[in-house]
Order: C-alpha cells, then sequence, then structure tokens
C-alpha cells in the first residue's frame, strides 16, 4: 500500500507557483477584520509536483477498471468509453463555457443539449427529456416529482403510494421516500416478472406510480408489461421506467411505447460515458408530453421566433430545479459524442451484441452454475452456486476468488429476491476470448469450490491487501487522517 | 461497427453454442406490438475522424472563457487548473474505474477519498466528510434534509444570500416532505443580523440556519454570531462556503458550524457549462450516522494491513431502501480526485496565495471601477473575490460594450433579485492580470 499523501509531506515544499501579485498590495488587516481570518495552521499535502504525478500515478496502479480488464458487473453496463469522448468533453468551447455567459455565445452548446434530447425522446419513445439529473437516482427523484406533479395539478391530491416490484433497485423506494411517499412492495412472479394478482391488489386511488426495471434486474424482457400498464393507468398510477437496462433494447423495443410516462436513462451505463470511480454521471429524464409542462426548469429549446436556441425559464408549472445550472454538460456532451460515432443502427447494434454475449457467456455458465430463471435473457442474467450448503462456499467467496484470476467480480446479492445471486453483465465490447476466459474461470472456480473450497474462502490472494475488515471499519470509524 | 469485437466467425460459433441462428432470435421474447418496426430516427454513424471533426467545429460554435475574460462567478468560478490535474485524471484506472464497491483491487480510488475527506475536514474545520454530492446546490439540499432528520424539527431558515438555485433546489426537494422554509431578509449586503431583528426568526422550532459565506453578493458573513443564536434554540448552523476562501478565511467550524457545504468548482475544475462540480459535505461528529451517501474509512485485513473501505453502509439506500436518509447512489468521485489533487499541488501556502491574489485583485477592481462617474458601491461588508456595484447607465448597456470589447461583465442582480435593478455581481480572481483590469475599466468607462 502507498502512504497517504499527508504522510509524504514535508514542510515548505511546494507543487505549483503562482504569478507574482502584479496589483498593488494593501495590508490584509485592511480587508479583513481578523476574526474573519484562519486562526490555525491548514493541514494540506506540500510536496513537488513530481511527487504529487508520483503519488496518485502509483494509486491509480491499485484500481481495477476497464481499461485493464474485464468488468462484468450486472446493472452498470460497464463498457468501454471510447476515447474520443473524453477529448471532445476536453474542448475548451466545451469545457470553459460559464453557465452565465450570454446566450448567443453558447449555441453550440445549447444545439448540443437539445440534440442530445431529441435523440434520447427518441430511443425511448419520449416526448420530451430534460438534462439536468446529474445520476440515475437524481434522474429518478425527477421523474417521481413529475409524477407527483401531474397527479395534484389533476386536482388528485391522495396518490402517494409508489409501487415498487421486490427485485427493484435500492434507489426505487429511497427515492420514492425522499418524494415523500409512500412504499408498496410487490412480489415476483415464477418467472421473474410481477405478480399481476399482487399488483391488481395493490392498486387503487391512493396509487401514485409504479417504478419498474424493463427488462428487469434478472435481465428478462417484461412480457406482461401490456396488462401491467393497464392495470396501473386503469388505476389511475402512471407507468416510471427505471432505465438502467437500456443498453438491452436500443433499436428494438421502447419504454414510451410499452406504456411508460416517465424514464431516467443512465448515461454512464448505456451511453459509454466512463463511471469515474463513482461519478460523475448524468441521469436525463425523458416523458410523455402530458408530463412535459413539469419539467425542471431552465428548459432547453430552440425558439422560433429568436432564431436560436434558449434556456427557457419561464416554465410556471415546472417543478423547479434539481441542481444548480443546467445538469452535468461535461457527460452530455461524451454521450452525445458516442450516438453520433454510432447512429441509430450502430445503437441499434450495440444492444445485439450485448443480448448475444449475455446469452453466450450464460450458456457457458449454465454447465457448472444454477440458473433460478430461464432465458433467453437480454443484457445480464443471474446465476446462483450449487450445493453452497455442502460445499460452505458462498457467492462472495466466488467473487473475491474471480479477482485472483484477473476479473471484477460481477454484481453480488441482487436482485434481493435471489439467495445467493451472481448477476453478470458481460456488455458487447467484449469479445470472444474474454467471455470464454472468464466461463473457464468460473469453471474452475465451482471446481476449487468442491475440492478446495478455502481457497475461495481466503481469496483473493494477490491482491495489494487482502479482505478488508469492514466491521470494524464501521465500528470504530477512522474517516480521515490526523496526524 | 466502432467498438463491437466479433467477426462473423464468432458470431456465427456463439450462436450456435447459444442455439439460436440470429441474435434477432433473442429479441423473441419482446411482445411484436412492442418491438420497434422501423429503424430510430438518428443520424447515420460517422468514422471517429468526421466525428472528431464535427465536434471541433461544434465547439468552436460557442465563445470559451479563452476567447473572452471572465469577470463573471456568481456559483462557477474561473481558476487555474495546474495541468497536471488533468494528466492525473485522464489515467483509465481512475476514470474507467467503478465505485470502489470490491476494496481489494479499488484501493486507488478509495485512499484518494479518504484523503479528500481529510482535506474537507481540515479547510472547513470539522470531524467527518463524506465521499461528495452531485454539486453544492444538492449538498444544500441533504444538508437540510439531515438538519430536519438530526433535529426532529419541521422547519429550515435559509438566507436570502444563498445562491438563489440552491434555494430553488431545496425547494424542489423538500416539497414531497411538507417541510416549511423561511427566508431571511437582508440588508446592506449581508443577512440580517441580531441588530435588525435575526432574533424574531430564530424561533426553537427551526432545525436549522442555512447561510452562505461568502455570500451571493460576495459579502463574508458572520457565521458565529448566526452560530450563537441557532443554538440558542438548539438548532443547527449550515454553513455554505467556497472551499477555495478557507486558505485565508477563518473555518466555519471554529466558527460554530454543524454542518458545511458547498461546492469544491472552484478548487480548479473546468467551467464546464455549470457541470460536473463538487458537492460537498462535512459535519460535526456527532451526526456522522446522518451523513448522506458514500464515506470511505480506513480499516484493516486479515493479514493486519491496512486499507480503505466505503463504510458505515447502513446508512444508504442498496441496504435500507426506503428507510434510507437519502437516495443518493454515486459520488462525483473524479471531481473529488481532481479537487485533491489540486490541493496537494497547491498545498496550504499555495491556496492561502490564490486566495490573498482573488482578495487584492477584487478589490483593486473594485477601487478602479468606484472611480468611474455613475458608478457606486452599495455594500461596506468586506468580500472574498466577489463584489457588487450600483450604476447609473443601464447594466446591459455596460456588459454589451464589453462583451463586444471581449469581456464577460459582471451578472445583472436583477435576474436574481428585481430590487438590485442596476446592480451588477463581479468576480475577480487569480486569473485575472492587472492590464486586464485596467482593460475593463477603460471599456467600461467606455474609452477603449
Amino acid at each position: 500500500m502507498e502512504k497517504l499523501i499527508f504522510e509524504k509531506s514535508v514542510l515548505g515544499r511546494k507543487g505549483h507557483y503562482l504569478s507574482p501579485l502584479d496589483v498593488p498590495e494593501i495590508p490584509l488587516e485592511k480587508l479583513l477584520p481578523a476574526e474573519f481570518c484562519r486562526r490555525e495552521a491548514l493541514i494540506l499535502p506540500e510536496l513537488t509536483e513530481g511527487e504529487v504525478v508520483r503519488h496518485y500515478t502509483q494509486l491509480s496502479r491499485l484500481n481495477y477498471a476497464v481499461d485493464t480488464g474485464f468488468y462484468p458487473l450486472g446493472s452498470c453496463t460497464m463498457k468501454y468509453n471510447p476515447k474520443i469522448n473524453e477529448d471532445v468533453a476536453n474542448l475548451p468551447g466545451f469545457s470553459r463555457l460559464h453557465p452565465y455567459q450570454p446566450e448567443e455565445s453558447v449555441q453550440g452548446a445549447l444545439e448540443l443539449m437539445a440534440k442530445t434530447q431529441e435523440y434520447l425522446a427518441e430511443i425511448a419513445g419520449m416526448d420530451a427529456v430534460t438534462l439536468q439529473p446529474a445520476a440515475g437516482a437524481h434522474g429518478e427523484l425527477t421523474g417521481i416529482l413529475l409524477i407527483m406533479a401531474y397527479h395534484t395539478s389533476r386536482g388528485d391530491f391522495k396518490r402517494n403510494k409508489v409501487i415498487v416490484p421486490d427485485s427493484s433497485h435500492g434507489t426505487n423506494p429511497a427515492t420514492a421516500s425522499l418524494a415523500g411517499c409512500q412504499i408498496v412492495e410487490v412480489p415476483s412472479n415464477e418467472r421473474g416478472g410481477v405478480d399481476l394478482e399482487a399488483l391488481r391488489a395493490a392498486v387503487g386511488e391512493d396509487t401514485a406510480a409504479l417504478m419498474l426495471t424493463n427488462p428487469s434486474t434478472l435481465g428478462l424482457f417484461e412480457n406482461q408489461i401490456k396488462e401491467i400498464a393497464e392495470i396501473v393507468h386503469q388505476a389511475g398510477g402512471l407507468l416510471y421506467n427505471d432505465g438502467a437496462n437500456m443498453n438491452a433494447i436500443m433499436g428494438y423495443s421502447r419504454p414510451g411505447d410499452m406504456g411508460f410516462d416517465v424514464v431516467h436513462f443512465n448515461l454512464h451505463k448505456t451511453f459509454s460515458t466512463p463511471h469515474g470511480g463513482g461519478g460523475p454521471g448524468a441521469g436525463p429524464v425523458g416523458v410523455k408530453a402530458a408530463l412535459e409542462p413539469f419539467l425542471p426548469k431552465p428548459v432547453v429549446r430552440y425558439d422560433e421566433q429568436k432564431k436560436q436556441y434558449v434556456l427557457d425559464e419561464d416554465r410556471p408549472r415546472s417543478i423547479g430545479r434539481v441542481k444548480a445550472f443546467y445538469g452535468n454538460f461535461g457527460v452530455v456532451v461524451k454521450a452525445f459524442t458516442y450516438m453520433l460515432m454510432l447512429g441509430g443502427e450502430g445503437l441499434k447494434e450495440a444492444s445485439a451484441k450485448a443480448v448475444l454475449n449475455a446469452n453466450y457467456l450464460m450458456k457457458l455458465l449454465t454447465e457448472h452454475y444454477e440458473l433460478p430463471y430461464a432465458g433467453p435473457c437480454k443484457h445480464e442474467f443471474v446465476v446462483t452456486p450449487r450445493h453452497t450448503d455442502q460445499t460452505g462456499v458462498h457467492t462472495l467467496d466466488i467473487a473475491k476468488r474471480l479477482i485472483d484470476y484477473g476479473f471484477h467480480p460481477p454484481t453480488i446479492y441482487f436482485p434481493l429476491m435471489v439467495k445467493e445471486a451472481i448477476m453478470i453483465e458481460p456488455t458487447e465490447t467484449e469479445n470472444k476470448e474474454t467471455l470464454d476466459a472468464f466461463a473457464a474461470a468460473m469453471a474452475a472456480i465451482a471446481k476449487e469450490a468442491r475440492e478446495a473450497p478455502e481457497l475461495l474462502q481466503e481469496a483473493p490472494h494477490h491482491t495489494p491487501v487482502r479482505r478488508l475488515d469492514e466491521t470494524l471499519a464501521a465500528r470504530k470509524p477512522v474517516l480521515r487522517w490526523k496526524e | 461497427m466502432a467498438y463491437l469485437p466479433h467477426t462473423q466467425e464468432e458470431e456465427k460459433a456463439m450462436l450456435e453454442i447459444v442455439g439460436v441462428s440470429s441474435t434477432e432470435e433473442l429479441f423473441r421474447d419482446i411482445p411484436s406490438e412492442f418491438r420497434l418496426d422501423r429503424p430510430l430516427r438518428l443520424p447515420e454513424g460517422l468514422s471517429e475522424k468526421a466525428a472528431w471533426e464535427k465536434m471541433q467545429d461544434w465547439a468552436g460554435k460557442n465563445k470559451h472563457a479563452g476567447e473572452y475574460l471572465c469577470f463573471r462567478g456568481a456559483g462557477a468560478y474561473e481558476h487555474y487548473q495546474p495541468r497536471a490535474v488533468n494528466h492525473l485524471l485522464s489515467r483509465g484506472d481512475f476514470y474507467t474505474a467503478y465505485t470502489p464497491y470490491q476494496p481489494e483491487i479499488s484501493q486507488g480510488t478509495l485512499q484518494a477519498i479518504f484523503e479528500y475527506q481529510t482535506c474537507i475536514c481540515e479547510l472547513t474545520g470539522m470531524d467527518v466528510a463524506n465521499a461528495s454530492h452531485y454539486d453544492g446546490a444538492t449538498a444544500l439540499t441533504e444538508a437540510a434534509l439531515m438538519a430536519l432528520d438530526a433535529t426532529r424539527r419541521n422547519k429550515i431558515a435559509v438566507s436570502s444570500l444563498v445562491h438563489p438555485e440552491y434555494r430553488e433546489t431545496m425547494g424542489t426537494y423538500l416539497r414531497g416532505r411538507g417541510a416549511e422554509i423561511i427566508t431571511l431578509p437582508y440588508e446592506n449586503g449581508l443577512t440580517v443580523g441580531m441588530e435588525s431583528g435575526l432574533e424574531q426568526y430564530i424561533t426553537d422550532d427551526l432545525a436549522a440556519v442555512i447561510i452562505q459565506s461568502p455570500n451571493f453578493l460576495g459579502s463574508i458573513e458572520d457565521l458565529k454570531m448566526f452560530a450563537d443564536a441557532i443554538h440558542g434554540k438548539e438548532g443547527l448552523l449550515v454553513a455554505c462556503v467556497d472551499p477555495l476562501s478557507l486558505g485565508i478565511l477563518e473555518s466555519p467550524g471554529q466558527l460554530g458550524a454543524d454542518i458545511v457545504v458547498g461546492d469544491g468548482q472552484s478548487l480548479g475544475l473546468p467551467l464546464s457549462f455549470g457541470g460536473p462540480y463538487l458537492g460537498f459535505m462535512a459535519s460535526k461528529e456527532k451526526y456522522v450516522r446522518r451523513l448522506p451517501g458514500r464515506i470511505v474509512g480506513k480499516t484493516v485485513d486479515k493479514t493486519g494491513r491496512e486499507g480503505y473501505v466505503l463504510t458505515l453502509q447502513a446508512r444508504e439506500q442498496h441496504i435500507r431502501r426506503e428507510r434510507a436518509g437519502s437516495n443518493i447512489c454515486s459520488n462525483q468521485a473524479l471531481c473529488a480526485l481532481a479537487a485533491t489533487i489540486y490541493l496537494a499541488l497547491l498545498g496550504p501556502e499555495g491556496l492561502a496565495e490564490v486566495g490573498r491574489q482573488c482578495l487584492q485583485k477584487s478589490h483593486y477592481t473594485q477601487q478602479r471601477l468606484a472611480v468611474l462617474p455613475g458608478v457606486s458601491v452599495p455594500f461596506t461588508a468586506p468580500f472574498f473575490k466577489e463584489f457588487v456595484v450600483k450604476t447609473t447607465e443601464d447594466t446591459t448597456s455596460i456588459n454589451q460594450r464589453l462583451w463586444e470589447a471581449g469581456i464577460l461583465g459582471g451578472l445583472e442582480l436583477s435576474r436574481f433579485y428585481p430590487e438590485l435593478e442596476n446592480h451588477l455581481l463581479l468576480c475577480v480572481t487569480e486569473m485575472r492580470s492587472r492590464e486586464e483590469i485596467e482593460l475593463l475599466v477603460r471599456v467600461w468607462g467606455g474609452d477603449r
């Protein structure tokens, strides 16, 4: 492990120098009352540029990344992040725009946003899109607030319940709760889809929305979607699509056509923008026309009278802002570049290959693992280990052993409804050799689980640190360095 | 097709193993009525060369801060980012990594966040910090939610001089919850103080008072006074600050703040038309289990080696679902890394020097403008890098004249404060040279 940068610090070293002050200096005490001035010494690292660069380069080498290996994380869509995206976003014409500079001087930026909105609306079959939300969960919140605004605008104030299936992402119930709604969970049926009887029993005059991920977190297309939409709409509720799994269906099927009223996108999943070690992402939201008046403001659109793109603040029915300024513009630029390169046909091809890769890998893995829900899958699938009660080997052990084989583990213990779930999403950018090698590793691990379970239980063996004591971390939190 | 590896032979072999004759067959489970029976109406794909050229042209349709002189801030600041920062961020090991849920192969990201949390604690004078939020507006909002939960009260008082877009964001979030928000008025560029009736607003049903300092008009607020007032009613002080100012300004922790938030964009992050930015949040130790979002902690592995993990996850949505305090699932890890590297390069002395230059140059600019006919200084409170001037000439025509000369002038405050007609909010950072300041003054005065 590397020492902390604070531990490498030497008092008096500097990594950056400014030009000397070129205006006449006024004594500090004339500008700032003493009580406003910092009194205690500020502890920050003191190093040369070379030392800082070496430190963070060393840290970077402790990371696994898409650029270094296969990342089969279910529901995360860890596809390749094209390099051109980064270079485009770094062009000063995009990266050095002040959010409050004159509209006529950012026509390119606004046009890019308007086009992105248009393309996303087309891909999802929606009528309007906002780019303001900064992440998927942020998009969910925006979507639920839009739905609540829609209901209350119709004088319908009693709708405060949001229905979520037991296979949903944790953000779904957390979001609905944050928006002031109560959660009703409905179970899944034996196929992993929504239990229609339970749904019928759950809907009523207080139903605000059903939040559904389609394809589901099991990687299955919800083929009862027509009935589901009818049940929810007849009860007066709206249908929200968690778009985490959009990578499976681009150009094949559109949430808007299935009856969804609201959808969020994850540009950092489907549209190839990098995850950045946890962010920034972007979570645009698409809506049907009935919800358009409520979109967060400002709305980016072309103004026929002004003959230019505008940031429209005159939106009296808007839910208001969900963040400062206009969204994670830098991320939007990358996603736009990706769509431009692939085009409509290329996006469809990406989904086709994502689904092919998932089905191929699923087929290879089912020789050694259980498949709780039969396919064909879409872009991801869920398997479980065999004979855990006999081997004492659990999903976590398999995940950690995969690290020894050079792979990032899949998503594990999710969806919650599947015991010991291993959720795998290979994405379209992985080649056959990688998929074969991963399957071979999984087969070898299944064998090890029977013959040498301690190899798995002790894994990983070759990493800079071994399994870390998370209980200790939570019980006695050390959350910062101190001298 | 770009980025797709399979040759025809490979695809054929894979399909054979799957047991279907074409990829299309794998979509048969989608009911035909929901199959899109036409191509997506998107432009045709481009080669990389064509896309690169097109996007360069596209970027050229905008006028960027390298092509004009920026004297505007208002929540988005042009500071110098040392070249090394972007080189390090561009390492694929950082930017193409996922959230560090597998700590054994994510120590780089985890340790960097731990270092970031330490920097934020040092700057703010707080005990603990989380791994970051979407931006300053959402961090402020989550701090309000945290205060509501911590005090079990249902009312927030926010200064009218907190960034208007931050306040609007908070209003959007809190509406569903039914919490009451009252707005503290201002006078002479500062939030109302004790001498002008602050007391009547500080009631014992308040969860928190939220004060921004320097505030939206640039003035430095007396945080200690607000801390004393709200603590008297057992509520919390949420301070929203510019971290760049904390190299020279007293830390909000020393002044009595309980939760400190703000936007870290000023730590050298690009303007990027408003995002992605860096929301930060720090608090006193006693609120650590109420902090929303990711937090990195130090621990040991079974051989006793030290390492870092995401910790206190029992607070978060993936464990608590609807009982979580927040729905946040990500952080702005790469932006937090940028800020950390920025701070490591500058060090305490460099950060203080940037702060001193902002202070000196903004005051110099204010003095130079104030001697122009028709320009006056309406507020007298101390400021850091932003200040307000009042003009007799129409502000739009001043800004038009500046813009034509390649200068982005101050923000017209009437946009957010209708009563501040003919008031401009200017920002001068270390980026502006004396010569550029003189140009601003000359063009403003009508002389080229």
